[in-house]
């Protein structure tokens, strides 16, 4: 009996053991894979932000559904940067200092990504970037990776297809005014307009920038008015986007063509207040409902990306970030399972050699990061009556004008026809 | 940039629609620091308050913003006499109003700030009324509806404010609460219920000057920093305790931005308007119609 009981105690004991020894195996492998980064979830951007936010919420949650990454969960763990560069370091010191974070994905915006690029190089980690204009530019970073699909020339190609469409109207313009606020994006993209006009052989006869903080726009016009331009190009954020196009209207700025980088027309807030303002702006976008832009999964994910977005009171219409920030996941995504592992060299190594199919088509990657090829379009708003946001998504009322790959129409012009 | 006289008329015209809009969101401030030594820091955020108040009103029932914040007045009212009593409970009777005061309006500005957020969300607000879009033409004058109506909303809420500060009682406690607060006290006047009376009307204003912002632009939460400068520049620079000082420097801030954007560069309207402040303190340090 006590050999027996000897015996049971000792298997008892070797099965305990064992079944220790594999404990830290399993709970290894139940710990979730942790994504950080910094969003704007309040200032300025925060309407992209938690757009943003909502789009990579919805794709981590079927990357859970589906069983997660290296069959582990996906965690998104993020912080507010309020809109504030200043707040960017230390998010994401804390992400990969304190939170330890896998993978580290950027906040939304220009003036956003650059003061991560310190924090992150030292620490060889892969950063996909949500839309900034010419980031890595002076960093030159290996594992920097940017979704917006503005080329490898970033300052220009993001630009060029506004002057190429500027170009068609009659009569051909001459001569050119540039505006755009004293920040990041606007100034990297004032200093591609001139770079292109100067090659397209255009006068410019206003160049000047303004505080973002600017309340009356109506005297920037005026001043712009009495330039007489063919061609006005602005580059703005959603406030003061908002507040030239209303002052144009005020004045009644007389023109060939207007528009440029006006970031705000790409949102559902701003389409629905300035409804028919927009007529006749021919505006950069990222994608327009139309038939040349139906890629596989784009209608999917709009189906379930918009009544959520009504219910957390994000972008309704989720044309512009959202389909990239949910792409920028399934790049990171893929990348992640098919190196079977987070090996951030051998993720970026992944990344710059694969074609990514994705809801917003394909994406190949150039050396600096960029996409290889630039895919910014231009649209011209067009028969917009009243405040409606459906109106917004059928085809036709925003009119690819540029590039010729994707164009479903012809410039319209004078804008000071058009407009009304 | 030639000196076009059309192109300057325009501008001049411009910054004093552009001021009156300015004496409106400053007009709170005047009465808070200038009159009552109460460095309302969360002044903007009232204001931002005013502009989702009429935002409600506007896209819920269609009611002109101006008039929800007529309305809204008595409501304003009373939140900032309730919000005195606590400043007044907490810091002013024990004499920690400098520097805990001044953190406690900034608490107060954030709160506001976050609880805006938490309900609204992010997005831009915007209100909708007839006078939003059309221009009226004189000639070379281009006269927005837009900022035309703030501005004649403004002048008016000036003048009844000036006119109840001088006529009444009460509003001439006020002006005497801010000069010599033991004779008000020998008058039988109870400093402490005369101060929250006026931090009542102070932020009343804030209800219209909320409306005047969210008629000109798009307003999200935090918009209301923006303005924290410009409010106390312009209460500084008229001199404290004087009514139409500050109006005559919002006008003249209003006026400098605009010619200054129009025909040197509007970067360089925020350093050409504060230096026009610091020259004017340089020569008269107690603002254009402070009292010596």
């Amino acid at each position: 009996m006590g050999r027996r009981l000897l015996h049971a105690m000792n298997r008892w004991l070797a099965a305990t053991i064992f079944a220790a020894s594999l404990a830290p195996v399993t709970a290894g492998a139940a710990e979730p894979i942790k994504i950080g980064f910094g969003m704007a979830l309040t200032g300025g951007l925060a309407g992209n932000g938690k757009a943003a936010l909502v789009a990579m919420q919805i794709w981590a949650e079927e990357m859970n559904a589906k069983g997660g990454l290296l069959g582990r969960p996906v965690q998104l763990v993020y912080y507010d940067d309020q809109t504030n560069p200043a707040q960017v370091p230390g998010i994401y010191t804390k992400l990969l200092d304190v939170d330890k974070v896998d993978l580290v994905i950027s906040g939304y915006g220009t003036n956003l990504q650059a003061p991560a690029m310190p924090v992150i190089m030292p620490r060889g980690m892969v950063f996909i970037g949500l839309f900034g204009l010419a980031v890595n530019d002076q960093f030159h970073y290996d594992r920097f990776f940017q979704i917006q699909p503005n080329g490898e020339n970033a300052k220009i190609s993001s630009i060029e297809g506004f002057f190429a469409a500027a170009m068609t109207a009659k009569p051909t313009p001459k001569t050119v005014a540039i505006v755009g606020a004293d920040a990041e994006y606007p100034k990297v993209a004032t200093e591609g307009a001139r770079e292109i006009v100067q090659k397209l052989g255009l006068k410019i006869v206003y160049d000047r920038s303004y505080p973002p903080t600017t309340v009356d726009y109506t005297p920037i016009v005026r001043a712009i008015q009495a330039t007489g331009p063919d061609v006005v190009y602005l580059a703005s954020y959603p406030p003061d986007s908002a507040g030239m196009v209303r002052a144009v209207h005020e004045v009644g700025l007389k023109t060939t063509v207007f528009g440029g980088g006006l970031i705000g027309l790409q949102f559902a807030a701003l389409k629905q207040q300035l409804g028919e303002m927009l007529n006749g702006i021919i505006c950069y976008d990222l994608y327009a409902p139309s038939p040349t832009m139906n890629f596989p999964g784009i209608t999917e994910f709009l189906t379930k990306y918009q009544p959520r977005a009504k219910a957390e009171g994000a972008d309704q219409l989720g044309f512009y970030l959202p389909p990239f920030a949910y792409a920028a996941m399934q790049v990171l995504g893929q990348a992640v399972e098919t190196t079977k592992g987070l090996d951030q060299g051998k993720i970026a190594q992944y990344i710059h050699a694969t074609t990514f199919k994705t809801v917003v088509g394909d994406i190949k990657f150039a050396t600096n990061g960029e996409w290889a090829k630039a895919r910014i379009i231009f649209v011209q708003y067009r028969g917009i009556a009243g405040n409606d946001l459906d109106q917004f998504k059928k085809p036709g009322v925003e009119v690819i004008v540029a590039p010729d790959e994707f164009r479903t129409g012809d410039v319209e012009a004078p804008y000071t026809d058009i407009r009304h | 940039m030639g000196v076009s006289l059309d192109l300057l008329l325009g501008a001049v015209v411009a910054g004093v629609l552009l001021g009156g809009f300015y004496a409106a969101v400053s007009v709170g401030i005047a009465i808070s620091f200038g009159m009552l030594d109460i460095v309302n820091i969360a002044h903007p955020a009232f204001i931002i308050l005013g502009s989702y108040a009429a935002y409600i009103v506007n896209s819920s029932f269609g009611l002109d913003p101006v008039v929800t914040a007529i309305v809204m007045l008595p409501v304003f009212f009373v939140l900032g006499a309730a919000v005195y009593e606590i400043y007044y409970a907490v810091f002013e009777r024990r004499g920690d109003e400098a520097l805990r005061g001044l953190a406690f309006f900034f608490g107060l500005l954030f709160i506001v700030e976050v609880a805006l957020i938490l309900v609204f969300g992010v997005d831009y607000r915007f209100v909708e009324a007839r006078y939003i879009g059309p221009t009226l033409h004189y000639g070379p004058i281009d006269l927005p509806l837009r900022m035309l109506v703030p501005f004649a909303v403004s002048i008016l809420l000036m003048a009844g404010l000036q006119l109840y500060l001088s006529r009444t009682f009460t509003g001439r406690a006020i002006m005497a609460v801010s000069q010599d607060r033991l004779a008000l006290q020998l008058m039988s006047a109870s400093p402490a219920k005369i101060k929250r009376i006026a931090f009542g009307i102070s932020i009343a204003t804030a209800a219209l000057a909320g409306a005047f912002l969210i008629i000109i632009q798009p307003v999200e939460p935090s918009i209301g920093r923006d303005y924290i400068g410009r409010v106390f520049a312009i209460t500084v620079l008229g001199g404290l305790g004087s009514f139409p000082g500050m109006l005559a420097a919002a006008v003249l801030l209003g006026v400098v931005e605009s010619i200054t954007a129009t025909f040197y560069g509007p970067s360089w309207s925020p350093a050409v308007a504060f230096g026009v402040l610091l020259l004017t303190l340089a020569f008269r340090p107690s603002g254009i119609m402070g009292r010596r």
